[in-house]
């Protein structure tokens, strides 16, 4: 037996694979099979549910009322609203995170490289304080008596200027902000690998050639630090996506994304059956997303490989 | 158009030290170097010889003193406005574009017109024998055709002056011998000046018209590699170049260049010859190479002629290389096979009694140097 585990290379690796594939099998496969078997199913009163074969929880979704025909008056956009908006703060939290991470990487990148641990430490230094804690600072920041209102009604102060608090807490923009802020370390250490990959002859080269320092950036650093830009936009936009934490911390009940929809479905609501179904349109949206853009741009393997 | 391609008129580069101290790695160097030369820097490494390269190119600007690049002067010019081109010993190539992209991409900084770019890239590339490469990753490339790929695409620009940063280092051998012979061509054939830094003596000797020994960010000798070699000006040049015998005595006469050295680990007076003024008295270094001493059975005719007795002898083919003690020194000579013989006597033995000639003409008298 174990005279031929020693020489068996296949039997090494069934075995070494095993433990990784029964929690796949257990804990991913057949629980989203499940999902997928109740997503077609009709909830009871009390919570549980009937199995049977309706599309209805995926028809309400798109905004279609069950039983009421397609006349217009029976369009209801209320959870298409709120597919969209999960997109579009997605890609916007994504588009912006990028912005920001980028000139702090490519800082960081050309830093001396003693320096360039004690910055890479203090991105990583906000990670070891819990999630949540960190969404409810935010809160302390944003709120009509917050941090932010404090300081900027101290310079309106100070000016002699009229200063009413803003309202900043349960909007769309604060959810914005507090999810740009929980991902931008995910965007910055992929970004950061790439750039710091890059040889400094390649700047003095493009320089040499001709290049000014825009044309060098367009030409050479860009195209070369796309695959850290690719990585840690997988990185960012698939939490992002499902997320529900920052939006019910900072949009209350005014910003409610997909990833609020089916907690609430499941928790509050108590209709497992039209929580699946959100759950699944969630992953077939996230799915597409990111196979079109991986298309387009890779996987960012380049960042693993070399 | 200036009689110079390069200048660098008493250039200073300072850089600070880690421990907060300030070090000249360039040390007051003046370089005229002339249009449509082979011009090589030659130096080990922190010698100022790439720090040098890098101000002509603009990547550094000198703390003192000026660059002047076809009589103007470049003051603090970036590097894209300066009519010069360099080949980094790296490649610096860029890896997300393919060879003929590479080549391309210094014309299309200068905004040329699409079908004169792919007429002259495809040009450059023939020079450098990489036709039909155009579509390859440089990943795709050897080291050789890599460093062919860096070569076109600075020469493609036509600069004035080509600027070779250790182009060679990283290929083996051989290839490097091969495209010594390449580079020496292609300059003869563009008419570009090519200023090249190595740390390799026999490359600089190889290629060069004109050879900079450099080192603590000074520029000790320029000159034809003949005169490098045959008339090095100070003991420095002479060790750093090919391998000499160093002597040390004291000047006993003087008639115009021929000299008189009391050597005393010798117990003997030696004739030589001097290129530079030398007073009676003074504390001098004779140099003479390893090929230029004659050994023989009999003692010769000749002044410079010593007793010795070889300790070491070692058979490489072409030459024999012996070491013979004479005196409290151990010389270095290599002996030539000119005669095609097993018979081990035709070789130099351990233990072997002989005397050593050191030929007045072949002795050079350099100033003292300490350590």
């Amino acid at each position: 037996m174990f005279q031929r585990l020693r020489e068996d290379k296949a039997l090494q690796g069934t075995l070494l694979i095993l433990p990784t594939l029964a929690v796949m099998v257990g804990l991913l496969i057949i629980p989203l099979g499940l999902t997928l078997i109740i997503s077609f199913g009709q909830r009871t009163a009390d919570g549980g549910v009937i199995y049977t074969f309706t599309l209805d929880n995926y028809l309400r979704l798109v905004g279609i009322t069950p039983g009421c025909g397609f006349k217009s008056e029976c369009f209801d956009p209320l959870y298409a609203n709120i597919l969209w908006r999960s997109l579009t703060l997605a890609l916007q939290t994504t588009a912006l995170v990028i912005l920001l991470a980028y000139p702090l990487s490519y800082f960081i990148a050309r830093a001396p490289l003693k320096r360039r641990n004690t910055f890479l430490f203090m991105v990583l230094v906000p990670l070891w304080t819990n999630f949540v804690i960190r969404v409810y600072a935010w809160m302390m920041i944003l709120r009509t008596q917050g941090v932010l209102n404090g300081i900027l009604g101290w310079l309106a102060n100070l000016l002699g200027l009229p200063f009413v608090p803003l309202e900043m807490l349960y909007t769309p923009s604060a959810v914005l902000v507090g999810m740009v802020y929980e991902f931008l370390p995910f965007m910055i250490l992929p970004i950061y690998t790439s750039l710091e990959k890059i040889d400094p002859a390649l700047y003095e080269a493009a320089a040499d050639l001709g290049a000014n320092a825009a044309r060098t950036f367009l030409r050479v650093t860009l195209p070369l630090s796309m695959p850290g830009i690719v990585a840690g936009t997988i990185l960012v936009f698939i939490p992002v996506m499902g997320t529900f934490i920052v939006s019910d911390i900072l949009g209350g009940r005014q910003v409610i994304l997909i990833g609020n929809l089916i907690q609430r479905q499941f928790l509050d609501a108590r209709d497992p059956t039209f929580g699946s179904a959100a759950s699944l349109i969630l992953m077939v949206m996230t799915l597409i997303v990111t196979y079109f853009y991986t298309r387009k741009f890779g996987f960012g393997e380049e960042i693993v490989a070399v | 158009m200036s009689e110079f391609a390069v200048e660098l008129r008493d250039v200073v580069k300072t850089f600070a030290t880690p421990e907060g101290g300030k070090l000249n790695a360039v040390d007051h160097v003046d370089m005229h170097i002339r249009q449509g030369e082979f011009f090589s820097m030659l130096g080990s490494s922190g010698c100022g010889k790439t720090t040098s390269l890098r101000m002509i190119a603009g990547f550094e600007w000198p703390t003192e003193g000026e660059v002047f690049i076809d009589g103007q002067p470049q003051g603090r010019k970036p590097p894209f406005q300066r009519p010069v081109n360099t080949v980094f010993q790296s490649y610096a190539l860029f890896q997300h574009m393919t060879v003929a992209q590479n080549v391309a991409f210094g014309l299309e900084m200068d905004k040329v017109d699409v079908n004169e770019i792919n007429r002259r890239v495809s040009e450059a590339l023939a020079m450098v024998k990489l036709n039909g490469m155009e579509k390859r990753s440089p990943r795709q490339l050897s080291g050789g055709q890599q460093q062919r790929v860096a070569l076109a695409r600075a020469l493609v620009k036509r600069p004035k002056v080509l600027l070779l940063d250790e182009p060679l280092g990283a290929l083996d051998l051989k290839l490097r011998k091969e495209m010594q012979l390449e580079l020496k061509a292609l300059q003869q054939e563009v008419g570009i000046t090519f200023v090249f830094v190595t740390h390799d003596q026999e490359e600089a000797l190889t290629m060069s018209d004109r050879i900079a020994v450099m080192s603590r960010g000074k520029v000790l000798q320029i000159g034809a590699p003949v005169e490098i070699y045959e008339r090095p000006n100070c003991k420095f040049v002479a060790d750093f170049i090919g391998e000499t015998n160093i002597l040390t005595g004291q000047v006993r006469s003087v008639d115009g260049t021929h000299l008189k050295v009391y050597v005393p680990d010798l117990e003997a007076e030696v004739s030589a010859v001097a290129e530079s003024q030398f007073q009676p008295g003074q504390p001098v270094h004779l140099s003479i190479r390893p090929e230029k001493i004659r050994l023989a059975e009999e003692r010769s005719l000749n002044e410079n002629c010593f007793a010795g007795n070889v300790i070491q002898s070692a058979y490489i083919g072409s030459d024999t290389r012996v070491k013979v003690k004479v005196g409290k020194i151990v010389l270095k000579v290599w002996e030539q096979n000119h005669i095609s013989t097993l018979d081990p006597d035709a070789y130099f033995q351990q233990n072997e009694q002989t005397w050593a000639t050191l030929f007045p003409e072949n002795t050079l008298v350099l100033p003292f140097e300490e350590g």
